[in-house]
């Protein structure tokens, strides 16, 4: 049998870490605050990191989205124009056999979704994707 | 009488009857009316592959008229590209002659006149006799149909899709990808998928649900012709939830998903592809875009926005291949592949004339077998056209039709405003020629068509006109739905294609005050194809039929009230 994602899940094969963000206090954190938390003011460049994103979204409530890097400890997802930016922080343990993740996240109107990622020497990471989010409609 | 293909092959003395417009070059359209099937079809076979492709046909089994774009703006890196290019420069372009039958299909100047002299364009039945012509020199070329076939007529509404299967099928095409088919609802689509004696591909056809291909589509098969392993991979309309009703087909999620068409490309050529193929219904732009960042695509047989280009466009290695729509032509692309890699190409878009053009006897038959239990009703005349007035649609903006539709709209509906869809589907008619039932659904059918009246504030409305104008000028094509502008009715307004969404639109005003619009004031408005679910109201076929029918004669005056900038 191929084993496909949906196989996967029913096997309960995933070997993720997954861990919501720690709480933050009661007025949500600029998506500023929450990169200078996660980096501590490093530098940010361009690497080992991939967002996967559709373009349009096809419901806004509900967007797939995919992270991955060969050598991420960490990957913190932000949702840029979102009233909350937070979404999730991915931890991935030295015996993770994938170090990628998925899920959906809801989007209050068309922005920028980033992915930043604390590889394992340390350093950090980013990917952003524009997702796009319309009332739909008048398709040729 | 002398019939019109005898009138054509004869060559015509008495053009200038057709003339007055001074635009077109009257004299050599006179001695090019000598047009002949052979010349047509006049193909040096070349290699040792041929690639048939049609593509929305928009369920058009009979001929019609077809009035290509005067406005097609290309925005960001297509800006002036093709297919954003019309009329004379379309023309110098392609070193086409003024009144020339290249003209007459290509482009609109003079096309009232030009329609007179060279007749209706498609017809099944013709584009059969093209294909079996092609096969008699090629006997084993593959058919591929781009999609939006099962979708766009009278009778393609009543039979939901059967009398389009069954004419198709007689065709024998190998490969087929979608994207209006979708709107008959996943369970009829379901239902003729599985019933298709070929192939029905979608890399980017998903399971929503699960994130994973989608078992009823698979992402490509393989075909072994002339010696030669091809791969035909299939994209769908990736917008097809948000362009057209997602919850007529809620199983379903589709996207560009370039990385995986890449992985499909990679896998087929790992198994032994020598040719790979995509049939795609991405949309012109989209396709070249994602030609540039997907390697390995030898043929890109590009559908959705309708243009029909006389030569393929190459971006690095990859050729994309436009052959227009609502069966106006097909596409020959003849390929000579050696050493497992395509090292020649030879094209021909093949301008379906359909009084030139024998037609099947076999596929007429059949096609009239589909109509025979509607003829009454598709033939109903409702009214007529003015001397001055042709109907079309295809633009960017307003067309006659779509003003037309508007007018319905607002006087059936007693709105203030009007918004119809900026679809590209939609035959045209001729001064003074009759309107037909038939006439109507062919622009308005579908079937989420139900005219819905509500109120919008100006606020909502120019979110609206926003939402749609970066759906069509957004400067990155991924981002474009490849629909035309929303055509409206009793609103003018101003549009920047250069500017980002938000900053587009601005002097909206409501043509029956002279007013600018109140962002805080709420406006009548009348509209159809809406997306949501549950919309009530009457059909827009019956809005456009009864207005119409009232008004006798259609006499629409020039439509000036969008103003449009940064082109």
């Amino acid at each position: 049998m191929e084993l496909t994602r949906r196989n996967a899940i029913i096997l309960g094969a995933s070997a993720l870490f997954v861990a919501g963000l720690p709480k933050q206090s009661a007025a949500a954190a600029t998506s500023d605050e929450l990169i200078a938390a996660f980096t501590g003011g490093a530098e940010i460049g361009t690497g080992d990191i991939k967002l996967t994103a559709p373009e349009i979204a096809e419901n806004g409530n509900t967007v797939p989205i995919e992270v991955s890097s060969d050598t991420a400890a960490e990957i913190l997802v932000l949702a840029m124009g979102n009233p909350t930016p937070s979404v999730a922080t991915f931890k991935f343990g030295k015996l993770a056999a994938s170090r990628a993740a998925s899920t959906r996240i809801r989007l209050a109107g068309t922005q920028d979704v980033v992915a930043i990622a604390k590889l394992d020497d340390g350093s950090f990471v980013q990917a952003s994707s524009t997702v796009k989010v319309t009332i739909g409609g008048c398709g040729g | 009488m002398i019939s019109r293909r005898d009138f054509l092959q004869t060559s015509m003395a008495a053009a200038a009857l057709y003339g007055g417009s001074g635009f077109g070059n009257w004299a050599r359209l006179a001695a090019q009316q000598a047009l002949t099937q052979d010349q047509l079809l006049d193909f040096d076979t070349f290699g040792n592959v041929s690639l048939i492709h049609v593509t929305d046909i928009h369920a058009q089994l009979k001929p019609i008229y077809f009035r290509e774009p005067s406005v097609n703006i290309g925005v960001g890196g297509n800006k002036g590209a093709v297919p954003h290019v019309t009329g004379a420069d379309f023309r110098k372009l392609y070193g086409i002659d003024d009144g020339s039958p290249s003209a007459y299909a290509l482009t609109h100047d003079d096309f009232s006149a030009l329609a007179k002299g060279y007749g209706k364009v498609g017809g099944l039945d013709r584009v059969a006799t093209v294909i079996n012509s092609i096969r008699a020199a090629r006997p084993d070329a593959l058919l591929l149909d781009g999609g939006d076939t099962w979708h766009g007529s009278y009778t393609c509404h009543q039979t939901q899709g059967q009398d389009m299967v069954n004419v198709m099928n007689a065709l024998k095409p190998d490969a087929m990808t979608f994207h209006w088919e979708f709107t008959l609802g996943s369970d009829r689509v379901a239902e003729l998928v599985e019933g298709l004696p070929f192939a029905a591909l979608g890399q980017n056809i998903f399971d929503a649900e699960w994130d994973e291909p989608a078992e009823l589509f698979p992402p490509y098969k393989f075909f072994e012709r002339g010696g030669v392993k091809i791969a035909v991979i299939g994209q769908a309309f990736p917008y097809m939830p948000i362009a057209n009703p997602g919850w007529m087909f809620p199983e379903y999620s589709f996207g560009i998903r370039d990385e995986r068409m890449q992985e499909m490309v990679d896998e087929v050529r790992a198994q032994g592809a020598e040719l790979v193929v995509c049939l795609s219904h991405n949309g012109f732009d989209v396709d070249k875009q994602m030609a540039g960042k997907v390697t390995g695509i030898d043929v890109i047989l590009s559908g959705h926005t309708h243009d029909a280009l006389p030569e393929p466009v190459l971006v690095g290695d990859t050729i994309i291949v436009a052959s227009g729509s609502n069966g106006k032509f097909v596409s020959r692309v003849d390929l000579d592949v050696r050493d497992g890699r395509m090292m020649g190409f030879r094209h021909k878009l093949i301008p379906i004339f359909s009084d030139v053009i024998t037609p099947d006897a076999e596929v007429s038959a059949l096609i009239d077998a589909q109509r025979a239990p509607y003829i009454d009703k598709l033939t109903e005349v409702i009214g007529r056209t003015g001397d001055d007035q042709t109907l079309y649609r295809r633009g960017n903006f307003n067309g006659t039709w779509d003003d037309l539709i508007c007018d319905a709209l607002i006087s059936e509906r007693e709105a203030d405003i009007a918004l119809s869809p900026g679809v590209r589907w939609g035959p045209s008619i001729l001064p003074g020629q009759d309107i037909t039932r038939e006439d109507i659904w062919n622009v308005t059918s579908m079937s989420y068509g139900k005219a819905y009246r509500t109120e919008m504030t100006g606020e909502f409305l120019h979110v609206v006109l926003e939402d749609v104008a970066d759906n069509l000028f957004n400067p990155d094509p991924y981002y474009q739905q490849g629909g035309d502008m929303v055509r409206v009715g009793g609103l003018g307004y101003r549009i920047d294609v250069t500017k980002p969404q938000g900053d587009r639109i601005t002097e909206m005003t409501l043509l029956k005050t002279g007013e600018a619009i109140d962002p805080a004031k709420t406006y009548q408005v009348a509209g159809w194809a809406s997306v949501n679910e549950g919309t009530e109201g009457p059909q827009i076929w019956d809005v456009v039929e009864a207005h119409i029918a009232k008004q006798g004669t259609i006499s629409l005056d020039p439509n000036n009230s969008v103003k449009v900038v940064g082109a």
